[in-house]
């Protein structure tokens, strides 16, 4: 019998030696499943622009960041659109985080119609100080990375992203992870 | 007491099982009679034993027995009956029982109707069949005890997932259960050849009724699954490509694959050693099914109790189960004699494409559910893989498939006649470009793939009746065709249900994901929304009362043109014992498509959110998948393949060919 054809008929184990391998791996305490960080945690945010949703009031754009109306300050910048049930069931959550964090919340609606935006924060209130729009989500994408909505994004005093969260804020998260780690970047 | 009992004799079916899985093996190898007879009473003892502990298990949920850790964790006292027996197996270690019960039960089976296997392989496969029992026993015992006590017995349960509480829940696990372990049979199987160095027609056979089976089951299965998660998770879908649901999916793949390959075996004497290396991943892929679902490795919708200590133990029970059978197969699959040699262009041809194509499938459900988790545990960053990346890689490799399906049939063995199978199809062919246009038409446009889907679909239904039709040679005599019709062997209506079934299903799964329509709004009482042709209008919300929760009960009257259509109550529901409230859609089905309506939270003043999905033919999906079962229930009863019922003189020419 050939060497090739021995071969052939190992590779089977040779493949489910690397998957047990990856398994072990995966198995280690240390490691949370459910973590999908964000390789921008930790850089500056990218430059972009987003317009107001309303005309006559100042959009979301990075010059504003670091230098604008907030310098100095940390900030959240939360995407939402009025077509995302979560964004409906994280709402409340956004003025609270406000309220007891006591930071700016930018919101930029993604890729939502702008009158579909407006009708959600008159329906639901408006809990952001500037709103602007990603109507196509370009900036949702190339600049944070987002998956989805609602995700929110924790940007410290130098304009670095310093957490992402993917989906709904809850009481539990912002209690147990984000108001620390704000009072933190707050120092 | 009756709990205790039920321990004992889980204790006793893992001594009993560590007999089975070493007497017989030893009496084969050394030809001793008597040892090798050993396997069959070890095995139905086997079977009652765990029968016991699997009932008075389901005693102690039944009476509410909250002394017992598993009980409290998963039942409560109000909860209706159907819903504490389905708790029983409803959760990590209850699941694990039902597991090897089945396991006992198949082992039974084949004990006691396998009379027509060779000794020497039936105690092979028996043994191999026990070492999975002892495998699965000692994991239950050690890290997993169903029967565990409380110190303290709390006084009331906190009662299963709202989420399952629903009658699809007590058959989905059962049936997939069922699947998963009749694969293991089809294991013993191969690995018992493996061991004896011969695989051969007789073998094929015997493997076949096992396959079939499981094969069954998973189709029940996940089409009950896919059916319960559209319904329940109020989301309108009916695949979401979550790794649980592909970790049923893929022994799918494998077990359609195996049921083709095995076929070339039995007729062709070839392919023998990849069909046992498909019956070993058959079984390779419940295993990881099992390890995906109870470890926590990966994030899924189906939380199962998970726990790393658990992961570790499947972990290593998968290594020495598939490893080891993977080195056998290293090892001894060489030197199987190959067979007989057939052209590219053959029925076997197109059966081996069958499965290239099934198994390159696989692996793309395999390597999207586990990219997460490899790229993670290189250091390469974290990911996520979503429907775009199946829809994307899996639809196109399956359209081939789906293609040759309707051809296979038409080659002859050994050398087949493309252009003369493509003749017959003409009118096949013609089918699907109908179906093309009649897509447009109604829809007023499609997307490509909408398209070729319908294409597909209708090649397939039209083709699979050509060849029925060929078959009994409809269009000569009527009463001759008749008598051909009645004596075609009940296999092949098999697969003429099957694959008919498949293109009804395609139908299904085309329409839904091309011309669903979504609308979301907050509708106050007697305000009305329109989707399409069809009005919505909230006619009131009501709070109800029943059993084990309270629910905002929603009326929506939906009227179509003006005319009523259908009265909707769909549900936001709030079980007693402190968990998220569930919401309970409302759907009007027909042929054409569903209604799908759910309530959700209230908003400012008397408003309500209202969710409305239209679903076009998805009904369809779930009519094929059951086709496609019945298929395999009818090819199941063919006589030539009753369970353990091939021919004495395969048996004899079998054990001829262990002698020699």
């Amino acid at each position: 019998m050939s060497m090739r054809r021995r071969l052939l008929f190992t590779l089977p184990l040779l493949a489910l030696a690397f998957l047990a391998v990856v398994f072990a791996l995966g198995l280690s305490p240390n490691r949370d499943p459910r973590a999908i960080d964000s390789p921008l945690v930790g850089k500056p945010v990218a430059g972009f622009v987003a317009p107001a949703l309303v005309d006559g009031q100042p959009g979301v754009a990075v010059g504003d960041l670091p230098t604008g109306a907030y310098t100095g300050q940390v900030v959240a910048i939360n995407f939402f659109a009025s077509w995302c049930l979560p964004c409906r069931a994280e709402h409340p959550f956004l003025k609270k985080l406000a309220a007891e964090a006591g930071i700016p919340i930018l919101g930029i609606a993604w890729k939502d119609k702008r009158k579909a935006s407006q009708d959600f924060l008159d329906e639901l209130g408006n809990p952001y100080f500037r709103v602007g729009t990603d109507e196509n989500g370009r900036i949702g994408i190339t600049s944070f990375g987002i998956t989805g909505v609602p995700e929110t994004f924790i940007i410290d005093k130098e304009g670095i992203i310093r957490a992402r969260i993917p989906g709904p804020l809850s009481a539990d998260l912002i209690e147990a992870q984000l108001l620390p780690l704000i009072k933190g970047l707050q120092k | 007491m009756i709990t205790e009992l039920g321990h004992y004799a889980l204790v006793l079916a893992l001594v009993l099982a560590l007999a089975q899985s070493v007497i017989p093996l030893i009496g084969a190898q050394r030809n001793l009679r008597p040892w090798m007879a050993l396997a069959q009473p070890a095995a139905v003892g086997q079977f009652f034993l765990l029968g016991f502990s699997f009932l008075a298990l389901v005693h102690a949920y039944v009476v509410s027995d909250f002394s017992v850790a598993a009980v409290y964790e998963n039942s409560h006292s109000a909860q209706p009956m159907i819903y504490k027996v389905a708790a029983a197996w409803g959760n990590h270690e209850g699941s694990l029982l039902l597991w090897v019960l089945i396991l006992g039960l198949f082992g039974a089976l084949v004990a006691v109707f396998g009379n027509n296997l060779p000794l020497r392989l039936k105690s092979r496969v028996l043994a191999v069949q026990a070492m999975i029992s002892v495998g699965f026993l000692v994991f239950m015992l050690l890290t997993s005890n169903p029967f565990a006590r409380l110190s303290q017995a709390p006084f009331e349960g906190r009662q299963l997932n709202p989420m399952l509480q629903d009658p699809g829940l007590a058959f989905h696990p059962p049936m997939l259960y069922l699947g998963y372990v009749g694969l293991s049979m089809s294991f013993s199987f191969a690995i018992a050849a493996l061991i004896e160095g011969a695989v051969d027609a007789a073998w094929a056979r015997w493997v076949r009724p096992w396959t079939l089976l499981s094969w069954i089951a998973l189709t029940c299965g996940i089409v009950l699954g896919s059916r319960w998660a559209y319904y329940e998770l109020g989301w309108g879908g009916w695949w979401y490509w979550d790794p649980v649901e592909n970790a049923s999916f893929m022994p799918w793949l494998m077990a359609t694959a195996l049921l083709h390959s095995a076929i070339v075996v039995e007729k062709r004497d070839s392919l023998k050693a990849w069909t046992i290396l498909l019956a070993i991943l058959g079984f390779a892929f419940s295993m990881l099914g099992t390890f995906l679902v109870r470890s926590g490795v990966i994030t899924s919708v189906h939380a199962f109790a998970q726990d790393p200590a658990r992961g570790l133990f499947i972990l290593a029970l998968l290594a020495i189960t598939i490893g080891g059978s993977l080195s056998l197969f290293a090892w001894r699959a060489p030197i199987l004699k190959p067979g007989g040699f057939f052209a590219p262009i053959s029925r076997e041809g197109s059966l081996v494409l069958n499965n290239l194509l099934l198994s390159v499938l696989a692996a793309t459900v395999l390597f999207g559910t586990l990219a997460p988790l490899i790229l993670n545990v290189m250091n390469l960053g974290t990911i996520s893989v979503g429907p775009p990346y199946f829809q994307t890689v899996f639809v196109p490799i399956a359209m081939p498939l789906v293609l040759i399906a309707a051809i296979g049939p038409f080659l002859g063995w050994k050398r087949g006649d493309l252009p003369g199978a493509l003749q017959r199809l003409t009118a096949a062919g013609v089918a699907a470009a109908i179906a093309i246009g009649f897509a447009w038409y109604m829809a007023g446009g499609a997307s490509f793939m909408a398209l070729a889907g319908m294409a597909l679909a209708a090649w397939l239904f039209i083709g699979t009746v050509i060849e029925w039709a060929a078959r009994v040679k409809l269009g000569g005599p009527l009463g001759a065709s008749w008598s051909r019709a009645i004596r075609l062997p009940r296999s092949a209506y098999g697969m003429t249900l099957a694959h008919a079934g498949l293109a009804i299903a395609i139908v299904g799964m085309t329409g839904s994901i091309a011309w669903k329509q979504e609308k979301v709004t907050v509708l106050h009482i007697g305000q009305s929304i329109q989707v399409g042709d069809t009005s919505y209008r909230l006619d009131d919300v009501r709070k109800v009362a029943v059993d084990n929760y309270r629910a905002d009960r929603a009326t929506i009257v939906a009227s179509q043109n003006g005319r009523f259509l259908a009265l909707l109550k769909p549900e936001r529901r709030q079980y007693l014992v402190p968990s998220p409230p569930t919401t309970e859609s409302a759907i009007h089905s027909n042929l054409a498509r569903d209604v799908y309506v759910v309530v959700g939270e209230p908003v400012g003043k008397g408003g309500w959110t209202v969710r409305i999905y239209v679903e076009p033919l998805v009904l369809w999906i779930w009519l094929g998948g059951g086709l496609m079962a019945l298929g395999g229930i009818v090819s199941l009863t063919d006589r030539r393949y009753r369970v353990g019922a091939p021919s004495k003189v395969l048996v004899r020419k079998s054990e001829a060919a262990a002698r020699a």
